[in-house]
């Protein structure tokens, strides 16, 4: 089938990708900087191409939990949102992760805290990777930093949100959301039959027939011992997703004096410093996590052997630098450069950074 | 007459619906939530459906009531069984969706998604056990907990100064277009017992018009935490709750 060229948004791309990947619902809520998703997707008006449902929830505590029941059916469904709603899905992305189910969530970042700004921000790093809502749980984690990522990866999380029942989450951010960029896109892939979801899914709620015993999809477990069970299979689960699922990229690492970390929009960004430090004759290399979790922590450390000092290059307060220093065993001159609250960095300016703190 | 020759299919009178577990239920003695699902699981068998029917469990004392209905079941947070309901309802038309529901879960934390799904008409049957109090919890005030009523976070009595009015969300909803049939009913004695089926029923049966949500509310008692026998609490609901939740239904679909 040719592939087919198109000039889009990152939030245009997710919503595009979302149709064609044959996601059975996307619930959602208007945000700057991602209401394009949702906008899209209502123009595109899915229910006539493939039978995808696509509904404006009234917040997003109601979007996670629609996405939530959707998944407990086994179907193929997503929300997306920035910073603050994303805060108000933690509930639901808990008991998602706590009953064990597949659901894929976009994160197009904004500064913060609070209400903050509608500009482009990494600044929910911490909340995304470390868990984010209560109890024991991680959320796979995809960074991308092109609007060809943006599409691509929604294909990824759902693949990885159903190999291992857990939600995946795209974390971008208002620059990837807003830019237009070419993207390749597919056909349209056929959602699932209902047939193929009970047969795949058997623990999914599709109605009891007389042959097995009813699907109860539920986080509650009163009986301590068999709760910690529970959350000690979940734990299991994430060890197999940490020794499989790493993602990364090094890009001018072979001869590299110097490494900047950096994913997302900032790590676009280093590639442009990169060009301007090797011009001064500046060996510095770019290592680019893809999963922020799990986070590639052997290889970055593999890849830390060989160089004098990391910069950690984040639009945050230094969020990342911490899975940087625990990845090196600090055995590396590691520190963090960030602008935040909205403001993207200068390649000079992270130059600057570079040949001040680490240099 | 031996045991063998009394049991019998002709000599079946009664007999607990096989769309309800094994399961010893949790509920106190004397507790309405019994009595309602069995309603439900009866309408569920009569209807032929149970293959085709997906429950949305609360959290407040029926949270276990994926228990006890041998249905497929999913689990919601505190409030949003009306949200689940709606995707459930939407990515599965052809499958029997109903929420139950207590006073807190639906008519205060939950308020925001009981609303916009009854508003939206979303095809689902909604059942709503309101007996003015959390009963899990350990006795809270409630939003239909009524004026002058004891709770552990009232325990000199609800005043409008305090804690504001009982809430009648149930006359609330039925003003929304998106609701279709909208009924309150009790469970305290037989007679009532047979018209809640009957309303139970009808709210299911509506399903296959696809015309919005049917709410039932069902008037119901909590004797351990009104600290009554399980007697006294049913004179108390009728003497108490009835006068300010009138029963009957508030909204009927057209003939």
């Amino acid at each position: 089938m040719a592939k087919e060229l198109k000039l889009m948004k990152g939030n245009e791309a997710i919503a595009e990708s979302a149709i064609r990947a044959g996601v059975d619902g996307y619930f959602g809520y208007p945000i700057t900087p991602q209401s394009e998703v949702l906008e899209h997707l209502m123009i595109e008006n899915p229910v006539e191409k493939t039978g995808m449902v696509v509904l404006q929830a009234e917040s997003e505590t109601a979007s996670i939990n629609m996405v939530y029941a959707g998944a407990a059916c086994g179907k193929k469904v997503m929300t997306s949102s920035s910073s603050p709603g994303i805060s108000l899905m933690q509930e639901g992305l808990s008991y998602i992760a706590g009953a064990e189910l597949p659901a894929v969530v976009v994160n197009v970042v904004r500064g913060g805290p609070g209400l903050g700004t509608i500009q482009p921000s990494q600044a929910d790093y911490f909340q995304t990777t470390k868990g984010g809502g209560h109890g024991d749980y991680r959320l796979i984690t995809l960074a991308p930093a092109s609007v060809q990522e943006m599409y691509d990866f929604v294909q990824l999380a759902f693949d990885l949100a159903f190999k291992y029942r857990n939600p995946a989450i795209i974390l971008s951010d208002g620059m990837i959301g807003q830019v237009m960029e070419k993207v390749v896109i597919d056909d349209y892939k056929p959602r699932w039959t209902d047939e193929y979801i009970a047969k795949t899914f058997p623990w999914a709620a599709v109605g009891k027939p007389a042959s097995r015993n009813h699907n109860i999809i539920t986080s509650l477990e009163l009986d301590s011992a068999k709760q910690e069970q529970i959350n000690i299979n979940i734990q299991k689960k994430y060890k197999v997703c940490e020794e499989k699922e790493v993602r990364y990229e090094m890009i001018n690492c072979e001869d590299a004096e110097y490494l900047f970390v950096a994913y997302g929009s900032s790590a676009r960004i280093c590639q442009k410093t990169i060009e301007l430090a090797r011009a001064e004759g500046i060996k510095v290399g770019l290592f680019r996590p893809i999963t922020l979790w799990p986070f590639p922590s052997k290889q970055l450390k593999e890849a830390a052997k060989n160089v004098k000092g990391i910069l950690s290059v984040e639009m945050n307060a230094g969020q990342m630098i911490e899975d940087v220093k625990l990845a090196t065993e600090c055995r590396v001159k590691a520190e963090h450069f960030g602008r935040y609250g909205g403001m993207i960095p200068d390649p000079n300016e992270i130059l600057v950074a570079l040949k001040k703190q680490i240099m | 007459m031996t045991r063998e020759e009394i049991i019998k299919p002709e000599n079946l009178v009664y007999r607990r619906t096989p769309v309800l577990t094994d399961n010893i239920m949790h509920y106190c003695p004397g507790c309405g939530h019994g009595t309602i699902h069995r309603l439900i699981a009866e309408v569920i068998e009569e209807m032929g459906i149970q293959d085709k029917t997906i429950g949305i469990s609360p959290v407040g004392c029926s949270v276990l009531a994926y228990n006890y209905f041998d249905v497929d079941f999913v689990e919601a947070a505190h409030g949003r069984a009306p949200a689940c309901g709606t995707a459930i309802k939407r990515l599965n038309p052809d499958k029997y969706v109903f929420t139950y529901q207590g006073d807190g879960d639906l008519a205060a934390i939950g308020t925001a998604e009981t609303i916009h799904a009854c508003n939206r008409g979303e095809n689902i049957t909604m059942i709503f056990v309101n007996n003015a109090i959390y009963g899990m919890t350990g006795g809270q005030m409630a939003p239909t907990t009524l004026l002058g009523m004891k709770t552990a976070t009232c325990p000199y009595g609800r005043t409008v100064e305090a804690n504001g009015y009982p809430l009648k969300i149930t006359e609330l909803i039925a003003q929304l277009p998106g609701t279709y049939y909208v009924t309150r009913q009790a469970v305290f004695t037989p007679a009532h017992v047979r018209k809640c089926k009957k309303a139970i029923r009808q709210a299911f049966e509506n399903q296959n018009l696809k015309k919005g949500v049917s709410f039932v509310e069902v008037v119901s008692n909590c004797n351990s935490n009104w600290k009554m026998t399980a007697t006294k609490a049913n004179q108390w609901l009728e003497e108490n709750m009835l006068p300010f939740y009138p029963l009957g239904d508030l909204k009927t679909p057209e003939k």
